[in-house]
């Protein structure tokens, strides 16, 4: 069974607002493709307000698309529709405190029953605007479809390519072979070989909210993350020692039960996902035993 | 009321016989069989014994055509695996569309590897078509492996015949027979079947402890090397207590089988009649005349089975579900795709699996509480309307799928 939350229970259990609005004039019926369940949301929009007075849903589906479908109506009852066009697959799952990875189409699938009622409101033709495809990692929710569209975008060619592009692999790693055959799939395409060892396809620095930052700005910046990730690491009988910046690579030691832990590539990983999140710009972190391979061939 | 387990095909409660036969195996001889001292001078034995258990619930010729893994699943990857290595000139395998995913996800990394896999697909009834089947066999076939009965609805392949039938085309036999062993009857000393798999936790003995059985003579290639356990056909120290335990349960399930085709039959029967003279629009999928005497697949139309089994998990009891959304893959079940299940009733169906531990009495707990859920997810269907589904619920409700 999911590890569904408390809220999740409570909206399946006791879900609200379920059947169709009797004098609806909004209707928005959507299915999720990649497990077959669908969602008809009907609305009571005020003409003059355009405010939703009413909202009701008939699910047929699983337990998270039922408490998605029952708690979307209770966040836009009493929204404009303005408003209620805001809300995100990302508030409904808020909302539920939170959904299984694998499940978070089902929150997709409600706010797309949103746009599509509202659109039917407005007259308008609700199209589509994204494709669902198979869930290929389950840490950061990354499917097939957005993996296929960055390796041909980007001219993606080894795993690292797609994790630092996407995000997808850069877990806990299970979904490499995964992501090798999507590679080996989309290169065969377009007449390449995936080759693992390939170098690696530059990313583009992510735009900087607060300016660039210089090479000391950005080396007080980096000690301050990792005194931030230290506890936990030492938590673990472990920890982390940064050695040099050259660009937007670190190089850091990995001490104590860090050092030649079968973890340590995926712990590299999470300080790399953490670095970037916090200074806004792509940085690679690297074993500092990497350094002196570079040293050399600068030699 | 206490909880009511109707999981058995997903996997069995250990019985009681079977832990304390395993217990000493943990603390007291628990020498390493190949040891020469008194704490292991009694596991040998322990082990024949079990060996010999094993043998007269499948009715082998021999002992030793018994080998210890760790699950069905490696039973079935050491069977396929040593088939295609041993006769590496033959580039096809032979099996069918509703496969146990150790079967279907071993075929697939094969194909990519070049090999041919002839999927065989099944009716409505979840059928083979053995004219078909007779048709693929050639000298260019490896193995021929297909399961002996299905996991979700219990049907019945003609796995005898079959292997009769590879056996004179000069092709290998494989079985996995997980759902099976200990259900139904069987000899195999009077069936060319050359390999089967079976799974301990499928029967009350614990879970981590398999078969796989190799008749004599049959071209054989580990897929673990190593020692010489098993005759150094499966390398690795033995799980001596988890034997000793299968051996146990594999007598118990031969004492028992007559009841299971009877007390046990007469149970699933009743859960089966009962829910479907009380619940309208539900049905019983695979072959009603033809399947395991634990298990019925009841499709409930216009809703989904997660939902379902989150309803009867709140009343106490255990179920599974051939939906989508209860799989970590969310691939919608392939059985019962391939039987072509529509598709708003595949997503209700219900598999009910019984054990000799259940009772008429949790058969009509079940009853009591089954019409309520359906109704109670019904109301919230789209495909639904107060006491039937919508007219042409096809076309009263199209979603626009993304």
């Amino acid at each position: 069974m999911w590890d569904y939350s408390d809220k999740v229970k409570e909206h399946f259990f006791n879900p609200k607002n379920a059947g169709a609005v009797a004098d609806a004039n909004a209707i928005g019926e959507v299915g999720s493709i990649s497990c077959g369940d669908a969602l008809r949301l009907t609305l009571k929009v005020d003409d003059a307000s355009e405010v939703i007075l009413d909202a009701g849903f008939q699910t047929f589906g699983c337990g998270s698309a039922i408490a998605s479908s029952s708690v979307l109506t209770e966040i836009i009852k009493g929204m404009t529709i303005d408003e209620a066009l805001k809300v995100t697959n990302q508030d409904i799952a808020d909302h539920l405190e939170g959904l299984p990875p694998e499940k978070m189409h089902c929150s997709v699938m409600g706010r797309e029953a949103l746009q599509a009622a509202i659109a039917n409101y407005r007259g308008e033709e609700w199209a589509d605007d994204h494709e669902e495809g198979a869930l290929i990692c389950k840490c950061f929710a990354i499917d097939a479809v957005m993996i296929e569209e960055m390796v041909w975008a980007n001219k993606l060619r080894t795993v690292q390519d797609v994790t630092n592009f996407t995000k997808a692999g850069g877990g806990c790693a299970a979904c490499h072979e995964d992501i090798e055959a999507i590679l080996e799939k989309v290169l065969a395409e377009k007449g390449e070989k995936f080759d693992p060892e390939a170098a690696p396809v530059a990313k583009p620095v992510v735009a900087e909210v607060k300016g660039p930052l210089t090479n000391l700005q950005r080396i007080k910046k980096i000690e301050q993350v990792l005194e931030s990730l230290r506890p936990s690491l030492m938590a673990d009988g472990g920890d982390v020692e940064l050695v040099e910046v050259i660009g937007n690579t670190a190089y850091v030691n990995m001490t104590g039960a860090c050092s030649g832990c079968q973890m340590a590539a995926m712990t590299i990983a999470g300080i790399q996902q953490r670095l970037m999140e916090v200074m806004g710009e792509f940085i690679k972190v690297v074993p500092a035993s990497e350094m002196a391979k570079l040293v050399n061939i600068a030699a | 009321m206490t909880d009511i387990y109707l999981d058995n095909n997903a996997t069995t409660k250990v019985d009681h016989a079977v832990v304390d036969v395993m217990i000493p195996y943990f603390l007291e001889q628990y020498g390493n069989p190949s040891s020469i001292h008194k704490f292991a001078d009694g596991v040998a034995r322990g082990l024949k014994q079990a060996r010999q258990q094993v043998q007269n619930l499948i009715g082998c010729e021999h002992d030793s055509e018994i080998i210890f893994t760790s699950c069905g699943t490696e039973s079935n990857s050491t069977a396929i695996l040593s088939a295609i290595k041993a006769q590496p000139n033959k580039k096809e395998i032979i099996t069918t569309t509703v496969e146990h995913p150790a079967i279907l996800s071993l075929c697939e990394a094969l194909e990519k590897e070049g090999y041919t896999i002839h999927r065989m697909p099944v009716d409505r009834a979840g059928r083979l078509n053995l004219e078909a089947y007779k048709k693929l066999l050639s000298d260019q076939v490896a193995i021929v492996s297909v399961m002996w009965a299905n996991n979700e609805t219990g049907t019945l392949f003609p796995v005898v015949e079959m292997a009769e039938l590879a056996h004179a085309a000069g092709v290998m036999f494989h079985t996995d027979a997980v759902q099976a062993v200990g259900k139904i009857p069987m000899m195999l000393q009077d069936t060319k079947i050359d390999m089967l798999s079976l799974s301990g936790h499928k029967l009350h003995a614990p879970k981590g402890i398999g078969v796989l059985y190799l008749r004599r003579g049959t071209r054989y290639r580990p897929l673990l090397r190593g020692g010489h356990q098993d005759r150094g056909r499966r390398a690795g120290t033995e799980n001596t207590a988890s034997i000793v335990g299968l051996g146990k349960a594999c007598e118990l399930a031969l004492e028992h089988i007559e009841y299971e085709n009877t007390h046990v039959k007469a149970m699933r029967d009743r859960l089966e009649r009962g829910i479907t003279e009380q619940i309208p629009h539900c049905f019983i999928t695979g072959d009603m005349n033809n399947r395991l005497p634990n298990t019925t697949d009841i499709a409930f139309e216009y809703i989904e089975g997660e939902a379902i089994l989150m309803l009867l998990n709140k009343a106490g009891i255990a179920a599974s579900s051939g939906s989508a959304c209860t799989s970590g893959s969310l691939e919608p079940s392939h059985v019962m795709r391939a039987m072509d299940i529509p598709y708003t009733a595949a997503h209700g169906t219900i598999r009910f699996s019984f054990s000799r531990y259940n009772s008429m009495h949790e058969v009509d707990e079940v009853l009591k509480v089954m019409p309520g859920v359906v109704a109670t997810l019904r109301k919230l269907s789209p495909y639904w309307d107060g006491n039937g589904p919508v007219a042409n619920p096809e076309q009263a409700f199209k979603p626009t799928y993304a």
